[in-house]
């Protein structure tokens, strides 16, 4: 959903992971009380971390790197699901210190109280990060800052280089009639109806007119090559020219063009397109408050972010001095460096229950016709 | 102890480990989601969840649920009758006329397939579909400037995906059914002046039929619950109500919803069998 390096994490398996940890709630007093024991025993030596695993935040030289500054160690436990995330909070009250929150789950994180306001004035770097994710109201309410703004991507329109000699510059390009077969967008709910809410000039996250957003949909039915399903099905299908535009992850395009050498464009069409970015939060009750202010601070610094960005391959900084310090060959340092592009972005909100049974519905009813 | 009680605790003895097992893996699971399929919220949700019919009155209320289940119905119709027509004749090649260390050889073959993973083959079939692919290139070749074949993300496609996939349950069942055949059966049509299609008509093929109606049975129904292979080969000319069910699951994360959807799939499956059983066994009956 979010179009990240994990972005393909979200199938079965996380499903039953999710279950089991509601099943295992119902043994709340043992989960209960070991946070609990810990904290009396090592509450000033350790942060407990609460991230998708392979995310960033447990990269063993940057653990290392943090020790050797600050003397704490890094505990981590992890989550396959933003609602596996939301659940461990709420069952583990004051277990964790940090915890990673997608921009469209920190807002519902901070309804249920299970993170704590940050204190920016302990978190140096703060003042650095882009205002455009910095002061997001999806990171902050009432005035509090319940996110520290990390990483961040696009979800916008890939296009072969072979083909278009220009980049497109509008949405439209998608529904174009001379691209009869020629398109891909991801067999996905939630990022169908964003895109064509974006194309008919509506809010992405709450269309007020599904109507038209079907209409716009099913306009697209000749033009629709296939829908593409993972990043790896992506770069086959494009590889075979399966089709020359599609709505496309910025992270994959990026290792599409770099690691695959494919021809491949990027481009935020002048309608806008869909961000989404990661936030780091602290727990309600955390036991090392103060710690986690101190990882957060490290977590968004230059330094830490180029060796996270070049040694493994990480998402764009939040924080405009870690791009410029990227290494000038770093293709994602002039890819992300497009403020223009950043302000046209809609950035990924909390959807509830029914507006995410109502997209699925129509997304679903869309197909149908597709099939046809 | 009198015999019968001793073979009746024998039976018990040796068949209920069995059932204790079927209980636990399959019985259970499947309650626990029919339960599920009548509530109002996963249990994801910390809310209390309460009894509701609405995700079967989902199912009746939006018509693309009734195009996606009878397209699937029509995908486990076309795949069973080329699995049976291609793999009838197949099966009764291999139980009569080939013999010894072919037969052997032959079956490796057959079930070659199944060693490998099912992904791994309908990934193979895109490469062999497409146009450029293995067919298109093979046809420019033998006629060339014939027209581009480019049979990837067809509906076409997707039964052959899933013929290959399913292929080696008919050979299998109909395979056993044709060798319990008696060859002597055969021989006495044939001495009492009855055609070689006479016999077969007459003979081989209703003593075979229940390897055929087991064959149908193991293909027909993981067929109209498919996901994988219609997306992937199908493109979006590959819906099924399969991949809706899939999608309540992983994407919208409305398991009751799944579980109502999958329940009234089973109920149709259980349907469609109880008219066609009658009408097979008595037709296998009459013979």
């Amino acid at each position: 959903m979010t179009g990240k390096t994990r972005g393909g994490k979200g199938s079965f398996g996380n499903v039953s992971r999710r279950r089991f940890v509601a099943g295992a709630s119902a043994l709340g007093v043992g989960a209960g009380l070991t946070p609990f024991l810990s904290r009396r025993a090592q509450a000033s030596t350790e942060v407990k971390v609460l991230n998708w695993q392979g995310y960033g935040t447990d990269e063993a030289w940057a653990l290392e790197a943090f020790k050797k500054a600050t003397g704490l160690d890094i505990v981590h436990e992890y989550y396959n699901s933003e609602s596996e995330m939301i659940t461990k909070l709420q069952t583990n009250p004051g277990a964790y210190d940090v915890i990673v929150t997608n921009s469209a789950w920190n807002g519902r994180a901070t309804e249920l109280g299970v993170i704590q306001p940050i204190d920016t004035a302990q978190v140096s770097n703060f003042a650095d990060l882009n205002p455009s994710f910095r002061d997001s109201p999806l990171l902050n309410v009432d005035g509090k800052t319940y996110g520290v703004s990390w990483v961040w991507g696009i979800t916008a329109v890939a296009y072969s280089t072979e083909v278009y000699k220009d980049a497109p510059t509008s949405i439209e390009a998608l529904w174009d009639a001379k691209n009869a077969k020629r398109i891909s967008i991801r067999d996905d709910a939630i990022e169908a109806v964003s895109f064509a809410a974006i194309a008919t000039g509506q809010d992405m996250n709450h269309p007020s007119d599904l109507a038209k957003v079907k209409e716009k949909l099913l306009a697209l039915k000749p033009n629709i090559a296939m829908l593409w399903s993972s990043e790896d099905d992506w770069n086959k299908q494009f590889q075979a020219k399966a089709f020359d535009l599609s709505v496309y992850w910025s992270g994959s395009a990026l290792r599409s063009k770099t690691n695959f050498k494919l021809p491949v464009g990027y481009v935020v069409p002048e309608e806008g397109a869909v961000g989404w970015f990661d936030g780091l939060a602290i727990g309600t009750d955390a036991p090392n408050a103060e710690g986690a202010h101190k990882f957060i601070n490290y977590m968004i610094e230059p330094t830490y972010y180029v060796e996270w960005a070049t040694k493994v391959g990480a998402p764009a900084s939040a924080n405009p001095k870690a791009m410029a310090a990227l290494p000038d060959s770093d293709p994602s340092k002039a890819f992300y460096s497009d403020e223009a592009a950043i302000k046209r972005l809609q950035f990924m909100a909390p959807l509830s229950d029914k507006e995410r049974q109502d997209f699925s519905d129509l997304w679903a009813e869309v197909k149908t016709e597709y099939a046809k | 102890m009198t015999p019968t009680t001793r073979t009746r605790w024998a039976i018990l003895g040796l068949t209920g480990p069995a059932y204790l097992w079927l209980a636990c893996t399959i019985f259970l699971p499947i309650a626990a989601m029919l339960a599920l399929s009548f509530l109002d919220k996963s249990p994801l949700v910390p809310k209390p969840a309460s009894f509701t019919l609405d995700n079967y009155g989902a199912f009746f209320g939006k018509p693309f649920y009734w195009s996606l289940t009878r397209w699937s119905i029509e995908l486990g119709f076309w795949v069973t009758l080329f699995s049976f027509l291609i793999g009838y004749p197949a099966a009764y090649a291999l139980a009569k006329r080939v013999k010894g260390r072919w037969r052997e050889a032959i079956f490796l073959l057959i079930v070659l397939p199944f060693w490998s993973n099912a992904l791994v083959r309908i990934f193979s079939w895109t490469m062999v579909l497409r146009s450029n692919g293995i067919i298109d290139l093979g046809m420019q070749s033998i006629f060339p400037g014939a027209p581009t074949v480019d049979l990837l993300f067809t509906y076409p496609a997707v039964v052959i995906g899933l013929v290959h996939s399913y292929l080696p349950y008919m050979i299998l069942t109909c395979y056993i059914a044709l060798q319990a055949i008696d060859d002597s059966l055969i021989e006495a049509g044939r001495s009492l002046g009855a055609s070689k299609f006479t016999t077969f008509r007459r003979v081989v093929l209703p003593l075979s039929l229940p390897g055929i109606i087991s064959g149908s049975a193991l293909i027909f129904v993981p067929v109209i619950g498919s996901f994988m292979e219609p997306r992937i080969l199908g493109g979006t000319k590959g819906a099924t109500l399969g991949m809706n069910i899939e999608e309540q699951f992983t994407v919208t994360a409305n398991w009751p919803l799944g579980a109502a959807l999958s329940f009234i799939l089973l109920a149709i499956v259980l349907v469609i069998f109880g008219i066609l059983f009658p009408f097979l066994r008595k037709q296998g009956g009459a013979a």
